[in-house]
């Protein structure tokens, strides 16, 4: 039967079609629905891990096993996942090995738009891209079973517009049963990486990316396709899907294994056409390696090596380089700049409150027509949501690099010798993924920081998963939950609090006292994600008699709050009611108050 | 026609992917290939939503060229104004007459376009806007949030695929409880865009 699924949902049911035993993964966009749609397949152990290194090593163990596994992760979930990554291509497996790698061209939600192809490239294994959900459900058979062909971990790369687009599968298999019972073979020189037997692995490596390159000419899914000669085009992924449109006429070599490259069908395309060009997303990958084949090509001299390809992308730069016709389009006027709408914290956001008080008593932000001045903390951050605090009007965040990193950015620039205070903020799933080592290395190296951990409980960014810290698994079952506030006290940090996140003038004491203290500091800073309120009761309400219009609410940056015509009012269906209340507190003239109407979400 | 390039654009929270996916299901029971995709970025809630839907007999590229869409649906005025340039002229532009101003002109960063201007600048791709009071319409059917179905009703005049087959993807797509209110929103999104429209020129 023909369904509409998005790549991710492909993926996971070519898995389980593939017969996967065990999933492990951290939430990352955009490859999160892989694990959330495995959760629910009968058979199959699905877990989210506290972190893609820890997803890795549960997968890698699982497949020593015997059984199918598989990790799956966003591009730069593979950088923290690095280390075991690699040794998985030393050891190989037994039971077949996936590792997913969802990259983000054109950074939709990612700090930057690194090429995972290369991470193939640098551990030696094969590499499977998508180009649809047709493909992305077909890819996941033959990765297990080359993993298990070649001894050998398979990574399978998509990209945002394959894992978040939906089209049409017909999922022509159903779920293969393995009768075998997991089984653990004592082998020391294959799964004891020590140097002496890391030694012996390599020379298989070589042998093992020799022979898949043999095996991509005769892969089935490396397709040529026969059009006009004088142009042949080398394309993989989703850009194969965008060159197809754009180029309805050409000659096509199609790669789904894309790396160790078809030796041989390269060269035999070659030899067909009169001219190849590359067409991939982000770096020369393909391009260059098809260059160490001998082969004459083309390719990042035209496409763009930045950013997403679109049919649009690949159109201008092809009409630019006299591949195509300038297509005749009536002259428009160059469109007139119009507002932005950048993605906001939402309406009743826990992390507002305490944002808001960083940046008041930070002095990072300015009513309207006030001047700046210069700020007194230095905030640094890291990845989720509450990234989302460095947009004005709230402005608080000064860095982000990558998970966990703003604590050691702290402790470093504290130790540096910055004469200002340095507050690193960070989430709970963020704070248990790699934020634990941060906090142990900052009370061991006595940081004078202050450490504040934004507890929304849950995953929210990536769309509201559990994490250790809530005390329910990604099937579902109740599991002991971390609790934050004992472990940083654990770790040896003796000045802990717990605040409402809602509780402005909570929030400041604390603040202000943490900021005292020469020790380090931790605050938890505890409130629901505002997506997942229940009922929404009361909305705010401003008094325009009362209301002197000098716009200290504006500077929660809440969606609700407009100023509209110079007046400012409150979009009751957008309030989170009672649940937050942040701007009743911060109101210096007393003009927002609850409204009668019971509004239900 | 047999085939049919849409944008559906608006806020996130405004039921822009659940109307696209229904668009989609019905292209695929209607026995076209169909791909989709939406851009979302890190918006949850609040920012501008942009959702290509592309059906024919075979598609390639789920991403609508600019200047190559059939039917533009936006479920709000600047978001109408930001996404036209995809339309192909003579393409048709349903908008919806609302307007949400971003964070930025609250805090006057920034202005909303005049209605003049918007129009002005969806009429440098075509003459065929259609503005409807759909928010409002829905709100007085009983709830606001049925907009998107109502703003499907408008599309259905101009789908190459039955209107029955939309009612029946927005029935099974949506909770039992809502499916009455979103079908009669629907029935008076096409009566609007029909007592404009000829439809035997399309």
């Amino acid at each position: 039967m023909k369904k509409l699924l998005s790549g991710n949902e492909a993926l996971a049911l070519g898995a389980y079609h593939a017969g996967i035993k065990v999933a492990a993964a951290y939430p990352g966009t955009p490859s999160t629905e892989i694990l959330e749609n495995l959760a629910g397949c009968d058979g199959v152990y699905a877990e989210w891990s506290t972190n893609e290194k820890v997803a890795m090593e549960v997968a890698l163990g699982a497949c020593y096993t015997g059984v199918r596994a598989m990790a799956s992760m966003k591009h730069v979930g593979l950088n923290v996942a690095g280390d075991p990554f690699m040794a998985a291509a030393s050891t190989g497996v037994d039971g077949g090995l996936v590792v997913v790698s969802a990259d983000d061209p054109g950074m939709h939600s990612s700090q930057n738009e690194q090429d995972n192809r290369h991470y193939a490239r640098l551990a030696k294994i094969p590499l499977l891209e998508p180009g649809d959900s047709q493909e992305a459900y077909d890819i996941m058979s033959h990765a297990f079973d080359i993993s298990e062909e070649f001894d050998t971990p398979v990574m399978v790369r998509t990209t945002t517009r394959v894992a978040h687009s939906k089209s049409v599968v017909e999922a022509t298999g159903s779920r293969k049963e393995f009768k075998k019972q997991p089984d653990f073979c004592y082998n020391p020189t294959k799964y004891i990486m020590l140097p002496a037997h890391g030694r012996m692995r390599h020379p298989l490596m070589e042998e093992r990316l020799g022979k898949l390159a043999a095996y991509a000419d005769s892969f089935p899914l490396n397709q040529i396709v026969i059009g006009d000669r004088r142009l042949g085009i080398v394309s993989s992924g989703v850009a194969y899907q965008y060159a197809r449109q754009v180029f309805p006429e050409a000659s096509f070599l199609k790669l789904t294994l894309s790396y160790p490259l078809p030796p041989e069908l390269l060269k035999r395309f070659a030899a067909t056409v009169d001219r190849l060009l590359v067409i991939e997303e982000l770096d020369p990958f393909l391009e260059e390696n098809i260059r160490i084949l001998g082969l004459e090509v083309t390719g990042k001299k035209i496409f763009p090596i930045t950013g997403e390809l679109s049919p649009d992308v690949i159109q201008q730069a092809a009409v630019k380089a006299g591949l195509l016709a300038a297509p005749a389009r009536k002259k428009t006027q160059a469109a007139p700049q119009l507002p932005g709408r950048p993605p906001l914290l939402c309406p009743g956001c826990p992390h507002s409150g305490i944002y808001f008080v960083l940046s008041s008593l930070g002095q990072r932000s300015s009513l309207p027509g006030k001047p700046k001045r210069p700020p007194k903390l230095i905030i640094t951050g890291d990845i989720g949501c509450y990234t989302l605090g460095a947009n004005p009007p709230l402005s608080a965040l000064d860095t982000c690099a990558c998970m966990g990193a703003g604590i050691g950015q702290a402790l470093g620039m504290k130790r540096a010798g910055l004469a200002e205070k340095v507050i690193a903020v960070i989430g709970d799933s963020t704070f248990l993924h790699s934020g634990i080592t941060g906090l142990v290395n900052a009370v061991y190296n006595q940081g004078q920081i202050t450490i504040i951990i934004l507890d929304n409980r849950t995953t929210a960014m990536t769309g509201h998963q559990e994490h250790p810290g809530t005390g329910v698994t990604a099937q579902g079952q109740e599991t002991t939950a971390v609790d934050l506030a004992q472990l940083a006290r654990s770790i040896g940090a003796e000045d802990v609090k717990v605040i409402d996140a809602f509780d402005i003038k909570a929030l400041r004491a604390g603040v202000k006292d943490s900021l005292d203290n020469p020790q380090l500091s931790v605050i938890i800073v505890r409130g629901n994600c505002a997506v997942r309120l229940p009922k929404r009761s009361h909305p705010r309400v401003i008094d325009q008699d009362k209301c002197n219009k000098c716009g200290l609410c504006l500077l929660i940056g809440c969606p609700a709050i407009r100023k509209e015509d110079e007046s400012i009012s409150i979009d009751i269906t957008l309030c989170a009611g009672d649940a937050c209340g942040i701007c009743q507190q911060v109101c210096p003239q007393q003009a927002i108050a609850p409204s009668g109407d019971e509004v239900k979400k | 026609m047999d085939k049919l390039d849409l944008l559906i654009t608006g806020i996130g929270g405004q039921g822009i992917i659940a109307a696209s996916d229904i668009v989609a299901q019905a292209a695929l029971v209607s026995g076209y290939d169909v791909k989709k995709t939406d851009s979302l970025g890190m918006a949850q809630r609040g920012g501008s939503v942009v959702s290509h839907i592309r059906l024919a007999p075979k598609v390639w590229s789920p991403l609508v060229k600019t200047g190559e869409a059939d039917v533009m649906l936006a479920l709000e005025k600047l978001e109408a104004a930001r996404w036209s340039r995809y339309l192909k002229p003579g393409g048709v532009a349903i908008v919806n007459n609302l307007a949400i101003p971003p964070l930025a002109v609250s805090l006057g960063g920034a202005v909303y376009p005049q209605d003049e201007e918007i129009t002005n600048i969806i009429k440098q791709h075509t003459d065929r806007l259609y503005v409807t009071d759909g928010s409002r319409l829905a709100a007085e059917l009983g709830n606001a949030r049925a907009l998107n179905s109502l703003m499907l009703g408008c599309l259905s005049v101009f789908t190459p695929f039955a209107e029955d087959t939309l009612k029946e993807c927005i029935a099974q797509r949506l909770p039992a409880k809502v499916v009455e209110l979103n079908l009669a929103a629907f029935d008076c999104g096409r009566q609007q865009i029909e007592a404009v429209v000829n439809i035997g020129k399309d």
